[in-house]
């Protein structure tokens, strides 16, 4: 089994319904090729630090998900190569997950990853925190 | 009126002195960098975006070559800019 993570963004100039079928035909897509989804991430529109085909926000999605290591390599390509062919997306990347990763995202679902606090730099404390709680 | 005890040291001796640097990752045990976490990983760019090095971030090498993929990810997801000013 291996993990791993694919983010893609969404055009926002797209209606409510074309976004989320957007997103969808990805999960199906994944199902197709027989992975097993972990999780499903909906960041939301978010400001694009640059402008990329001259779209100043995007819809940001994150799909965890697993497969078996006999036929890895098909899946990754077949999947980016529909990523990179849909005109609705301005971009996409796909991550291998180490276990530290795995364990990380499973963490956060579970809500003890604190968000970093740019105001009040306080995620030092918390996470000090977090480690006693796991020791 | 200060006897010849209390008067030890003619200057601070704390002037001067500074905190030795420490790799956060290993002190607090953060094993995993996440990319789209941009407000963490701005921590670890200068105003203009461009990454810190580790003589002034203090991070190991093994974490400061995560911090570098990190950033690079989140750049390219345009999480993080790529070439900026005035990013704080």
């Amino acid at each position: 089994m291996r993990h791993y993570e694919v983010t893609f963004i969404v055009d926002p100039v797209l209606s409510k319904e074309e976004i989320n079928e957007t997103a969808k035909s990805y999960l199906d897509k994944l199902a197709e090729l027989e992975c097993t989804i972990i999780h499903v991430d909906e960041m939301g529109l978010r400001q694009l630090t640059y402008p990329i085909n001259k779209r100043t926000s995007g819809i940001y999605y994150c799909v965890e998900f697993a497969i078996e290591k006999q036929i890895d390599v098909d899946v990754i390509e077949a999947l980016e190569l529909s990523l990179r062919r849909d005109e609705r997306l301005l971009r996409f990347l796909t991550v291998v997950l180490d276990k530290h990763g795995i364990k990380y995202n499973d963490d956060k679902r579970k809500g003890l990853i604190v968000k970093y606090d740019k105001e009040n730099r306080k995620k030092s404390t918390d996470k000090e925190l977090i480690d006693e709680i796991q020791d | 009126m200060a006897t010849r005890d209390d008067i030890k040291f003619l200057t601070n001796p704390n002037i001067g002195q500074r905190n030795k640097k420490y790799c956060r990752f290993k002190k607090y045990g953060i094993k995993y960098i996440d990319y789209k976490d941009a407000d963490f990983l701005l921590q670890f760019v200068n105003e203009q975006g461009k990454i810190l090095p580790r003589r002034i971030t203090g991070n190991s090498l093994k974490y400061q070559r995560k911090i570098a993929t990190a950033v690079k990810r989140a750049r390219h997801l345009a999480l993080l800019p790529y070439v900026t000013d005035l990013l704080k």
